[in-house]
């Protein structure tokens, strides 16, 4: 055997073999780091930092003085710095690999957007400040406005929302005042939403006060436009259409619902959550859209998922920019003001939906990232977007079932046939994949497609990465078919934690901890 | 003698004279998975065939139940609130939802005997 000088081995002893079920002493699995609940590291007696004892006072809370501790754990620095450390280190993101969750458009986050965002003339401005102070964030709020209104070719840009469901309530709210002004508000009930919506889109409607009415899909997958016939009428208030639609497809009659619910009365809501698909290829307003929120941390590639605040602007028709939100953007001689007060206002405001005008933060990125592009640069990542899916859609048919016939937009969305009498679930498939290092696709969603699995891949990917993903995903499937269940029913073997016991987590959750001795 | 009758939204009826019982069906349950919540329907409501009185929610997803006939509901299975794994342990047994009045006994004819059912899921 090789030695040094000094009796240390040099090169592997043994057969380098090493138990599948090693147990460790400290529950740790090497360098993944087995990490307790804070409560559970630190404890009340102990303080991290040397903080003077409180001088004699008086108190002056009125006898509403704390009369028990509160049981806060103290922790050193390192303590608390290695528990939120390892806790990352757990964690799957865009940054350690392809993110396939479909509906969610998980894309890389560019660096230069996080540069830009961290100049302190954009990170260090107070929303409290004097607007003669904050001229040049107000302006480059003013142009990120200008690009959304040329992307989409609407009237008019709400700001504030603070997300994608946010952004639909600001959308249905103006829908809502232009009924309420058109004094139909008892009458205009109705909503149709398509079966295959994101849940946020009833929920939306139902929040704003109307009936939702749902609309089944045809067998293409896409708004049956027969049984949409029978649905309309004068107490429609409006429609909330996906575009693509949930099933990754593009919904083909889209022109002619809007001019089908726009003769009854009614307003077309689009959920833009799927303008990766489309950008700079179609524009929004020649759909005869009404309202759409965009997710800037999905399109525009500012963080998401855990990684930073979400940004929902909506962009809106010529009938409903009267009744934007409050604060809004106006010009003032060279410079800009927000319009803060509906007494301000030469418009009809619905209201102020949030503190403040929005995710400054989020807006900095999502320009950054449009004029890093340019517009020749955003079509080209739709363009990827949907090439890549159709890559995946193309490669995985071979051994997977794809729902429905023929191309798809920027989302690939298979159903379970294919593991049929294999003993296998969509939800096993996806936990085997969290061994193969992946984060599972979008699972059992849209509803209307059994055991659905959806694949967005973004234009992120490489064909060399799509082409690794595909590979597992193929030996993954003919695994299933092969008869080998035990790898997927008790999957994930790999991953910092088994599977998780989702029943018993909805039957008797533990939302808090509680000290054992209280 | 009661009858069982089955609704296309995979619910089934236990009819006896005019009243009935009602849940989901055992082909239901097992595609929902794990049940781990149940909203039952107000006793002595009215309801009209196809309108959502109930929600049965599973690991997977949300459904509604629908009143498989017009009619007033007259017991809601309390116990199912705490224990909503009976659906998925018995189901068209001790896992109904709710018993109702029925109001007009023509529209149970559009519904599916236990053979047009097992007909109905077959794939």
């Amino acid at each position: 055997m090789a030695m040094n000088s000094t009796g240390r081995p040099t090169a592997p002893t043994g057969d380098g073999l090493c138990p599948d079920d090693l147990k460790t002493f400290s529950g740790s699995r090497g360098l993944m780091q087995q990490e307790p609940l804070l409560h559970e590291v630190g404890a009340p007696e102990k303080c991290g930092v040397d903080l003077p004892d409180v001088p004699e006072h008086t108190a002056r809370l009125g006898g509403l003085e704390r009369d028990k501790t509160i049981g806060l754990p103290g922790l050193s620095e390192p303590e608390a710095m290695r528990h939120y450390v390892r806790l990352s280190q757990r964690n799957y993101a865009i940054d350690l690999g392809l993110y396939p969750l479909g509906s969610c458009t998980m894309k890389h986050n560019p660096r230069l957007n996080e540069k830009l965002a961290r100049l302190p003339g954009f990170a260090d401005v107070h929303p409290l400040q004097p607007q003669s102070t904050v001229q040049g964030a107000l302006g480059l709020m003013a142009e990120l406005s200008d690009w959304l209104v040329a992307i989409t070719g609407m009237d008019a840009v709400a700001l504030p929302p603070k997300a994608g469901a946010h952004g639909e309530w600001c959308g249905m709210m103006c829908i809502r005042a232009a009924i309420e002004e058109r004094g139909e508000l008892d009458t205009r009930r109705r909503v149709l939403v398509p079966e295959s919506a994101h849940g946020t889109n009833p929920a939306t409607a139902a929040a704003c006060g109307f009936e939702i009415d749902e609309l089944p899909a045809d067998a293409t997958g896409r708004v049956d436009m027969e049984i949409l016939r029978t649905k309309i009428g004068p107490d429609v208030a409006a429609i909330m259409l996906t575009n693509p639609n949930t099933g990754g497809l593009f919904e083909r009659d889209i022109r002619e619902i809007a001019d089908l619910v726009h003769e009854a009365g009614g307003y077309f809501y689009c959920d833009g959550a799927n303008l990766n698909a489309i950008m700079g290829k179609t524009r929004v307003r020649d759909l005869g859209v009404d309202a759409m929120h965009i997710n800037l941390h999905k399109t525009f590639s500012t963080p998401h998922g855990g990684g930073g605040p979400g940004a929902g602007p909506v962009v809106l028709s010529k009938r409903l920019s009267n009744y934007a939100p409050l604060p809004y953007l106006v010009r003032n001689g060279d410079g800009w003001a927000l319009i803060e007060e509906a007494t301000q206002s030469e418009a009809k405001p619905f209201g102020r939906m949030s503190a403040f005008h929005g995710q400054m933060g989020m807006f900095v990125r999502a320009l950054a990232y449009m004029m890093s592009h340019g517009a020749d640069g955003l079509r080209q990542v739709s363009e990827d977007a949907v090439l890549n899916a159709n890559y995946l859609l193309a490669r995985l048919s071979e051994e997977m079932s794809p729902a429905f016939d023929g191309v798809c937009m920027h989302e690939a969305l298979f159903d379970d046939a294919f593991l049929k009498d294999t003993g296998v679930t969509t939800l096993d498939f996806a936990k085997a994949m969290i061994d193969e290092g992946y984060h599972p696709m979008t699972m059992y969603f849209p509803l209307i497609v059994h055991g659905a699995m959806l694949i967005e891949p973004t234009e992120t990917e490489s064909k060399e990465s799509l082409d690794r993903f595909a590979d597992s995903l193929l030996l993954l499937a003919k695994m299933a078919k092969s008869g080998d269940t035990a790898r997927f029913t008790a999957a994930p073997a790999l991953a910092p934690l088994r599977r998780l016991d989702e029943t018993r987590a909805a039957r008797t959750p533990v939302l808090r901890w509680k000290a054992t001795d209280a | 003698m009661s009858k069982l009758y089955y609704t296309e939204d995979h619910e089934w009826l236990s009819v006896d004279g005019d009243t009935a019982t009602v849940g989901i069906s055992t082909y239901a349950a097992g595609q929902l998975g794990d049940v781990v919540f149940v909203e039952l329907p107000e006793v002595g409501k009215t309801v009209k065939k196809g309108e959502d009185i109930a929600v049965v929610e599973s690991v997977k997803s949300a459904s509604e139940i629908y009143a498989p006939v017009s009619g007033q509901i007259t017991a809601a299975n309390a116990a199912l609130e705490d224990a909503p794994e009976t659906v998925n342990e018995d189901a068209q047994g001790a896992g109904w939802f709710f018993k109702m009045t029925i109001s007009d006994a023509a529209e149970l004819s559009g519904l599916m005997d236990e053979a047009a059912y097992a007909e109905f899921t077959k794939e």
